[in-house]
């Protein structure tokens, strides 16, 4: 009896781990960011990609930061992320073999609607910061070496604030962790548009200053270096990353929307 | 409390309506932690007998980490199989990195020293009682490991069942081996992660009381099961 | 290897183990001595261990049995040395039986399998044993939840399928009512009568009358006399000895 019963477990752990192991389609991983996984893009345009080439992207959603590392690693195929800078050092440490433009969207800056440190009215993106600032008001930051987080502090530097006070709540997470606590504290917060207009928990936050062409968010896909991380499927990566900048690719991008409010503008071919 | 209604019916709306994408996420779930829990008890109850039956100098040291090593933090089980998977790590030719598998050796590494600790508590218990009589039939160390592991099954099953637990709440194991992928390696507890993070409240505290329901059925079958063994052996 | 298919019907006729023979045993524990030298000639029969509590009963039967090894001095079954075929010839009963927690029959079917009978033929000869010790109708109960009697004597139906050369009996009677007792010393008739050396231990001087051939009497881990029932009962040597036959040393 008791051999039998060890039997059928050992026999239902083989049935359980069996489909795990089935996996021989075509696939890319792709590393990216929380922003774009939780704007809801990847699932509106990666079906579309799959339609045309019959390849599948997973997507692993982090910040920016650990986006980089993971693709330094060599355990993603492709990279996409928002990181201007940061993507041009890539390419120059040898990492990547080529960048390129594919859309952009825009942070903006969000707070409780009754707007205590009077950002709304305020000149320039630097002086909204300047503003919340010197009112003392809460402001929660990513702190997660995200594409977002680096951005504002940029932000903070050229304005020349202190970000050392106890306004200033630093929180090591994600976006959408970062709005929840907002919302729950009723604090200011830098985000990117696309991850507010998809993000449902607003309680009385809204976005009270944007357009600031210092506001703009470029995304970039990163063709890997072949010669680094030979095992990557580059064929494969390399048919994403030029769909991205293809005129079908260009579109789809254009075409996600959220509450008929489009969240990503494609501009691939600039620069 | 407009935000736990809407989850209630969230949760009701998914569960009752069979929701395809849900129905996945359970299935990737219980596949992964399963088979977690069965690797860990394959290894994990001879290992703990092993440490109840034979002394051996270092013992001690072996059990105080198993002990330790109960109390890891997931997320650092994560970081260390992440370490050893990742491409630039010693298991990086495997390519397992982002794929279930990984995920299952993560909560191994999680549930692994729970079964091996607990259960060789029960098994020097149970040894306690039996040692003599065992001793007496003729049986070697060796041989008594059967008996003990079977006779202590009642205890045993509550042991595997707690590794169960901590395998299927467990969040940041898996979301960093696994990488959260949709339809790949998205388990209930990334997805409740991944809803939070995308604010949309209703529907992680729906997913979750999904979860909360399953472990509740899996702990009711093993409570039953329990109550039934103790009636009948007294 | 012990010769199953005739349970009850020991080997010692063809490859006798007897006598067991101690010379200048002791044991400590601990830097505590707790047996002195002991030298001890046990021949068939029914052997009964005597003594005060403390008196080092149990642990003498223990080194015999080959459960605990002695510090000092030889044990000799027959002229040999302890060795494992030997021990599978022996049986023990506990004065708590240790009981699997499995149904009564399952608790029988264990040692026929663990000693290598053949799997169609340990339920039959499980229930045969059953039979024998009165417990047929109890095949199904758990046994961790029959009566104390009951439990005991599923021990004794447990050793009787070892069918031992030679069985220890741990004050197997000890807790049980009158009732019980009656029936576990039947038992242990159906082993004498079978040829098996019993050795036991009893606190119940009418018991160790009823049973025993040569009686073995213990105080405060020393030897004090080995002699045949009737002398023992109507002229003990030593005047411990005596005392305790007059009941008058605390148990």
């Amino acid at each position: 009896m008791q051999r039998r019963h060890l039997l059928s477990t050992f026999a239902l752990g083989i049935a359980l781990s069996a489909p795990l192991a089935a996996d021989d389609e075509r696939y890319i991983t792709l590393a990216s960011t929380t922003s774009t996984e939780q704007s809801g893009l990847f699932a509106d345009i990666v079906p579309q990609f799959r339609e045309t080439t019959g390849i599948d992207v997973r997507v692993v959603a982090v910040g920016t930061g650990q986006a980089f590392e993971i693709a330094r690693r060599g355990d993603a195929d492709s990279l996409l992320v928002h990181d201007t800078q940061g993507e041009e050092q890539f390419v120059a440490d040898g990492y990547a073999s080529e960048r390129l433009d594919v859309m952009y969207n825009d942070f903006v800056l969000i707070g409780p609607s009754d707007d205590p440190a009077g950002i709304a009215d305020a000149d320039d993106a630097l002086d909204a910061f300047s503003r919340i600032a010197a009112s003392g008001s809460p402001f929660t930051s990513r702190g997660d070496d995200s594409g977002t987080h680096r951005a504002e502090q940029r932000f903070w530097e050229e304005a020349g604030v202190d970000t050392t006070g106890g306004w200033y709540r630093e929180l090591g997470s994600g976006m959408g962790p970062t709005l929840n606590t907002a919302a729950g504290m009723d604090a200011y917060v830098f985000a990117d548009r696309a991850t507010w207009l998809a993000f449902d928990n607003r309680q009385d936050l809204a976005i009270l200053f944007e357009g600031d062409e210092a506001l703009f968010n470029q995304y970039g896909s990163l063709l890997l270096d072949r010669e680094r991380h030979p095992h990557l499927k580059h064929d494969l990566a390399e048919q994403w990353h030029q769909w991205l900048v293809s005129d079908e690719g260009q579109a789809a991008i254009a075409g996600y929307a959220i509450d008929g409010e489009q969240l990503f503008f494609p501009n691939a071919g600039h620069h | 409390m407009p935000i736990a209604d809407n989850a209630f019916a969230t949760a009701l709306t998914l569960i009752v309506t069979l929701d395809p994408t849900l129905l996945n996420i359970v299935r990737l779930s219980l596949q992964v932690s399963l088979s977690a829990v069965l690797i860990a008890a394959l290894i994990g109850l001879p290992l703990g007998a092993s440490l109840a039956l034979w002394a051996f100098p270092g013992r001690g040291a072996v059990v105080v980490v198993l002990n330790a090593f109960m109390g890891l933090p997931p997320v650092v089980a994560g970081l260390m199989v992440y370490l050893m998977l990742s491409r630039a790590g010693p298991l990086g030719e495997l390519g397992l990195l982002f794929t279930p598998t990984a995920m299952v050796i993560a909560q191994v590494v999680l549930v692994l020293p729970i079964v091996a600790a607990l259960s060789r508590q029960h098994i020097e218990a149970l040894l306690g009682e039996y040692r003599e009589q065992l001793a007496s039939f003729g049986l070697g160390r060796a041989r008594m490991m059967p008996t003990l592991l079977w006779d202590a099954r009642v205890a045993l099953t509550t042991v595997v069942l707690a590794g169960f637990g901590r395998a299927s709440a467990e969040v940041g194991a898996v979301l960093i081996v696994g990488g959260n992928i949709d339809g790949v390696t998205r388990v209930m507890t990334t997805a409740i992660a991944l809803e939070t993070n995308r604010g949309n409240l209703a529907l992680a505290l729906g997913l979750g009381l999904v979860l909360l329901l399953l472990v509740a059925c899996v702990n009711a079958a093993a409570h039953l099961l329990g109550e039934r063994a103790r009636r009948q052996m007294g | 290897m012990n010769d199953l298919t005739q349970p009850g019907m020991p080997r010692t006729a063809v490859d006798p183990m007897l006598p067991l023979t101690l010379a200048g045993v002791g044991f400590a524990h601990r830097g505590q001595h707790l047996l002195h030298d002991i030298d001890l000639r046990l021949g068939a029969g029914r052997t009964l261990i005597m003594g005060p509590n403390g008196a080092g009963k149990s642990l003498l039967m223990r080194l015999c049995h080959g459960l605990l090894t002695p510090t000092s001095g030889t044990i000799r079954w027959n002229g040999r040395v302890p060795n494992p075929p030997l021990a599978l010839r022996q049986a023990m009963v506990f004065q708590r039986p240790v009981l699997l927690k499995r149904s009564a029959l399952a608790n029988l079917t264990y040692v026929l399998a663990i000693r290598g009978c053949p799997r169609r033929q340990r339920k039959a000869r499980a229930q045969a044993a059953l039979e024998r010790f009165g417990l047929a109708q109890l095949a199904q109960r758990p046994a961790p939840v029959l009566s104390g009697g009951e439990q005991q004597r599923l021990a004794l139906a447990r050793a009787w399928l070892l069918a031992p050369d030679v069985l220890f009996l741990d004050e197997p009677t000890s807790a049980l009512d009158p009732a019980a007792i009656r029936a576990v010393e039947e038992a242990v008739d159906h082993f004498h009568h079978s040829g098996t050396k019993i050795v036991m231990t009893t606190h119940d001087l009418n018991q160790a009358r009823r049973l025993a051939d040569d009686v073995v009497f213990l105080n405060a881990g020393r030897l004090l006399e080995h002699s045949p029932a009737e002398r023992f009962f109507a002229a003990p040597e030593s005047s411990e000895a005596a005392a305790f036959v007059r009941g008058e040393l605390p148990w």
